[in-house]
């Protein structure tokens, strides 16, 4: 049922603005959405309070994947952080590399070499796709289009194969590391990337004929979830879920980093910012990562050293300083905050994943006045992975 | 403890007012009983084969393997070709799959869950971290052996195990439940004081029965 | 940065300028100047976006280092703002009512460090940690590896070696 005009039965706003809700009244539930459900994004839950088939209020509970990895990394060398960064976001892993290389080459000093810094970028586009992949796929499932899943998920598998060829490893890549990046592209790899992103298209082309002009889709996801573009900031609002508002806030283009000044592109925005909206972003903005994988194959150098020759790594030990680096993932601003205090370990690591901001105060803001059935499909749009938010 | 979960008056839509003590109101009380073989030898085996061939897998991705069971899923690597689905519920799985590490917090869900299943039900501990703490060996959040907690019949080594060693995996899972070696469900069920001891060592604010059914 | 300092200045008395990057500094300041230079900030420079909110414990000197993140799209420049509180009893005035998204910051600081944010939403509700009796986490003190060893059952087999120890026997068995 759609919302209700009419609201005599739902709960009264005090006069400071917030919903008079009394539990014991018999006209509330509690509802418990996760962290064992499958309309979550992984693993974290949802305590929603519903008034009929409305949630009226809706609190985010998370740190069922809490690690403590800040903690790990104070008592491990540089070198010893780096490969276990990237298992702080699984689906999208190689953003805690980059961002933490950089963050440790900054405070060293090292310099990167030029061709190394290309593969990163395209190591991060990659993933970029892969994410998106992901998304698209659990967005579409999230309104009952299974289907999508498992075409989205066979193009991930195909990216993941590229993935594999270049560095060993399907989801945990441990590729770009302080001072360059593990190894050089394989043979022929321009041209099994090309095949790949080929096949990823027809299939990208298919999806938008079957989920985006669904009928069923627009019906329900045209006007769910609006933010308001004056929000943004209050709530640390980055990445697609903002440029589907109509600001057009890219890392790549506002700070640019790695190669991203010397490729060709501009930022994809929408301007309903719902969660059609945020879902079509992010299927264009796999299309332009799909371009600017292209455009780093066709530009890069043909050959060069990938790695500097870094100090003892067993030894080495990285001046006072701190120091901030950001990149665009495919969810928004991924940051590394790094405080080095002079010894051979770190002193602080502070990781700004995007979702900490979106699913935890923003989504509790949206959520209310939602259908039940609407609430996986509104947290989906939001793109949060739970395990960088609580690391 | 929860103000939700105290002993409370409730007033029904009839006016007639009752007690509530969710605790013991909401749960069966009496333990896990351990399930004896049929007790015709080539009952059991019939009984075996029939649970190997249908293997549910209850859809909780406690951790970071739970990116590779999409794929499992999907037409490249297909593990429905083996008899193995994913259901959301665990009053309809048989396969509780560990996929990685458990945070304390996460174990007691893992826990109520587990408990929830119905026999006859297995346990799949995935990557290293279930193993011996893998990659979070130091780790102040996350348990260090899953099998002190729950019944283990079968870990598949790795950080991340790949699809193909998930599907490896599976296959060996069928072999002992037709060799009626996984058992863990009958572990459970006769080492269960020394199981729970275990739980409530790490889990201090235990807030639900001992026996989730 | 530098021009962006001598501005502030006029107005705050603010301490030292760290700058790390043409587009990253960080300043010092005393924690009562914090609101009214974070307002003037968003309000008169540009900087509206709080990327992040976090702490580092500073054991040695006896005091906790809040940084404020914020950051300029147009002008695409960073300012972090470190204030010093100290250890004992750490408490810090909340800016959930600027931010609302630091109410979650905030959370996670005090459960993590233990610092507390009077009057912020929620702050005292368990964030991600259940359960907790222990000292917060994230203070130096805590010894993460001694914590695991009590409170989890380890599997015998599993050794620890140091890289560096274990490098200099590999390469030279015969000691030096």
């Amino acid at each position: 049922m759609a919302y209700q005009p009419d609201r005599s039965q739902y709960p009264q706003p005090r006069p400071d603005g917030s919903l008079d809700i009394d539990l014991r009244s018999g006209k509330y539930l509690k509802l418990w959405q996760g962290p064992q459900h499958p309309g979550i994004t992984g693993n974290m839950s949802l305590e929603l309070t519903v008034c009929g088939d409305e949630v009226v209020a809706g609190r985010t509970h998370v740190g069922y994947l809490h690690r403590g990895f800040e903690k790990l990394m104070e008592r491990r060398t540089f070198i010893q952080c780096f490969p276990i960064v990237c298992r702080i976001c699984v689906p999208e892993p190689d953003f805690n590399e980059y961002c933490y290389a950089a963050a440790v080459e900054e405070l060293a000093g090292i310099e990167v070499p030029e061709r190394a810094q290309w593969i990163r970028t395209l190591i991060l586009e990659m993933g970029r796709v892969n994410s998106y992949l992901m998304y698209l796929g659990g967005q579409a499932g999230a309104f009952g289009q299974a289907v999508i899943g498992q075409w989205t998920t066979y193009a991930r598998d195909l990216m993941l194969d590229r993935f594999e060829e270049l560095t060993g490893a399907r989801i945990y890549h441990m590729f770009i590391l302080p001072g360059g990046v593990r190894d050089d592209l394989p043979e022929g790899f321009g041209r099994r990337m090309e095949q790949t992103l080929r096949e990823i298209e027809e299939i990208l082309e298919e999806v938008r004929e079957v989920m985006f002009d669904n009928a069923v889709l627009k019906r329900r996801a045209i006007g769910l979830g609006h933010i308001d573009p004056a929000l943004l900031d209050a709530y640390g609002v980055t990445g697609p879920t903002a440029r589907a508002a109509g600001v057009a806030k890219d890392v790549r283009r506002d700070h640019p980093y790695l190669v991203y000044p010397r490729l060709a592109f501009e930022p994809v925005v929408a301007q309903a910012s719902d969660v059609h909206a945020r879902a079509d972003v992010r299927r264009r903005d796999l299309l332009l990562s799909i371009d600017l994988i292209r455009q780093i194959l066709a530009g890069m150098p043909g050959s060069g050293a990938v790695m500097t020759a870094l100090p003892n790594v067993l030894h080495w030990k990285i001046p006072r300083g701190e120091t901030y680096i950001r990149g665009e993932c495919s969810r928004g601003e991924y940051g590394y905050y790094l405080v080095s205090d002079g010894s051979g370990y770190p002193r602080r690591v502070n990781v700004r994943g995007p979702s900490y901001t979106h699913a935890v105060a923003l989504l509790e803001r949206l959520i209310v006045n939602v259908n039940i059935a609407d609430v996986a499909a509104l947290m989906v749009s939001l793109h949060t992975y739970p395990p960088e938010i609580e690391r | 403890m929860k103000e939700e979960l105290e002993k409370r008056v409730v007033k029904g839509p009839d006016g007639v007012e009752f007690e509530v003590d969710p605790l013991r109101d909401y749960y069966c009380q009496s333990a896990p009983t351990v399930m004896p073989p049929a007790y015709i030898k080539i009952v059991e085996e019939l009984f075996n084969w029939a649970r190997a061939e249908s293997i549910w897998i209850l859809g909780f991705g406690t951790g970071c393997g739970a990116i590779e069971m999409r794929p499992l899923m999907t037409p490249r690597f297909d593990a429905y070709r083996y008899g193995i689905q994913w259901r959301p519920t665990p009053r309809q799985a048989n396969l509780f799959v560990i996929s990685g590490y458990l945070s304390v917090k996460t174990l007691k869900r893992a826990i109520r869950s587990y408990e929830q299943m119905q026999n006859p039900k297995y346990v799949v501990g995935l990557g290293s971290c279930t193993i011996n703490g893998g990659m979070y060996w130091d780790s102040y959040n996350t348990i260090k052996r899953l099998d002190d907690y729950l019944p283990v019949d079968l870990y598949i080594t790795g950080c991340m195990p790949r699809p193909e060693a998930l599907l490896a995996g599976f296959q060996e899972l069928k072999r002992l439940i037709r060799a009626g070696q996984a058992e863990g469900a009958n572990r459970y069920a006769e080492q269960f004081e020394w199981y729970k001891a275990n739980q409530k060592r790490v889990i201090h604010d235990w807030d639900m029965p001992d026996y989730n059914w | 940065m530098h021009e962006l300092h001598e501005r502030l200045k006029a107005i705050f008395p603010l301490g030292e300028l760290t700058v790390q990057r043409p587009d990253l500094a960080f300043i010092t300041l005393g924690r009562e100047h914090l609101r009214p230079l974070l307002l003037e900030l968003r309000h008169r420079h540009g900087f509206t976006h709080l990327v992040l909110l976090t702490a580092v414990d500073w054991i040695e000197e006896g005091c906790f280092q809040l940084t404020y993140l914020l950051n300029d799209r147009a002008g695409a420049r960073d300012l972090g703002l470190r204030v010093m509180l100290p250890r004992e009893g750490a408490s810090m005035e909340s800016i959930h009512d600027l931010w609302p998204t630091a109410a979650t910051y905030q959370r996670e600081l005090r459960e993590m460090f233990g610092i507390d944010f009077p009057a912020s939403p929620g702050v005292d509700e368990p964030f991600i940690l259940e359960g907790w009796r222990d000292i917060p986490p994230y203070r130096r003190d805590f010894d993460t590896l001694k914590f695991a060893e009590e409170n989890f059952n380890q599997r015998p087999g599993r050794a620890t070696l140091d890289p560096a120890r274990h490098m200099r026997d590999r390469l030279h068995p015969e000691g030096e």
